[in-house]
């Protein structure tokens, strides 16, 4: 029941277009004591059904511009396979602990930034 | 090459190199990248986002799963809860003050940030 309380909560927050892993990711870790790399693989397969059914409906919309999204993304799979390598070799301690400093980063820019 | 294809290189490369590393985060990367380093316009900007993370998770998630880090016990409730709550966000998106949630969020962001560190 807590997992299911916590997707829900995190799926809130990442509807809201905010960023839901910053937020289920720590509670897994934190409430359910799961291991960080278990935690970062239950928040990249949760994103997919979502991230299809948004791509879908914005492709319809066409609100997506593949124009540039191609180099970005055939880029971004390199540096895909290399972080998920990297990430998989860490010691969960570390990773967890470098995550921690990312989060950090995120949350004083969401403080800080100046929206449009 | 152009310093345009430079760009559009350098953001994914740190975009799926940070979404790869800590299974989160690249929509946090590409979306400013977009709209700062771009000129992209917000709204698009999201859209067009997911286009890119999308096959950086999925190539991430199949070395996830082959390397045994992802643990379906776990997904399958976290997934049902996902799929109800993101629908329920989406929904009252335009029904609060997204600025003053972010404050929010930063603050809970750095409180939660704190505690990975220090755990």
């Amino acid at each position: 029941m807590i997992l299911a309380i916590i997707g829900f909560l995190s799926g809130i927050i990442s509807g809201m277009g905010i960023g839901g892993g910053t937020i289920l990711i720590p509670s897994l870790v934190i409430f359910k004591n799961i291991q960080q790399q278990q935690a970062q693989g239950v928040n990249l397969i949760v994103f997919l059904p979502v991230a299809i059914i948004a791509l879908i409906t914005h492709y319809k919309k066409g609100n997506i511009d593949f124009s540039f999204a191609k180099l970005i993304i055939l880029a971004g799979l390199v540096g895909a396979i290399l972080g998920s390598i990297l990430a998989i070799k860490i010691d969960p301690v570390k990773l967890r602990k470098y995550f921690g400093i990312f989060l950090l980063l995120i949350g004083t820019y969401e403080l800080f930034a100046k929206k449009k | 090459m152009d310093k345009n294809k430079l760009k559009l290189i350098s953001i994914g490369l740190v975009t799926g190199l940070i979404n790869g590393l800590f299974g989160s985060g690249g929509g946090t990367i590409v979306v400013p990248a977009l709209v700062f380093l771009l000129g992209i316009d917000d709204y698009k900007a999201h859209a067009t986002a997911i286009s890119i993370i999308l096959p950086l998770s999925i190539v991430s998630t199949i070395i996830y799963f082959t390397n045994s880090s992802i643990p379906f016990k776990v997904v399958l409730p976290v997934t049902i809860g996902g799929v109800v709550g993101s629908y329920i966000g989406a929904k009252t998106l335009n029904k609060i003050p997204i600025n003053v949630l972010r404050k929010i969020f930063g603050g809970v962001i750095i409180y939660t940030a704190i505690r990975m560190i220090w755990k």
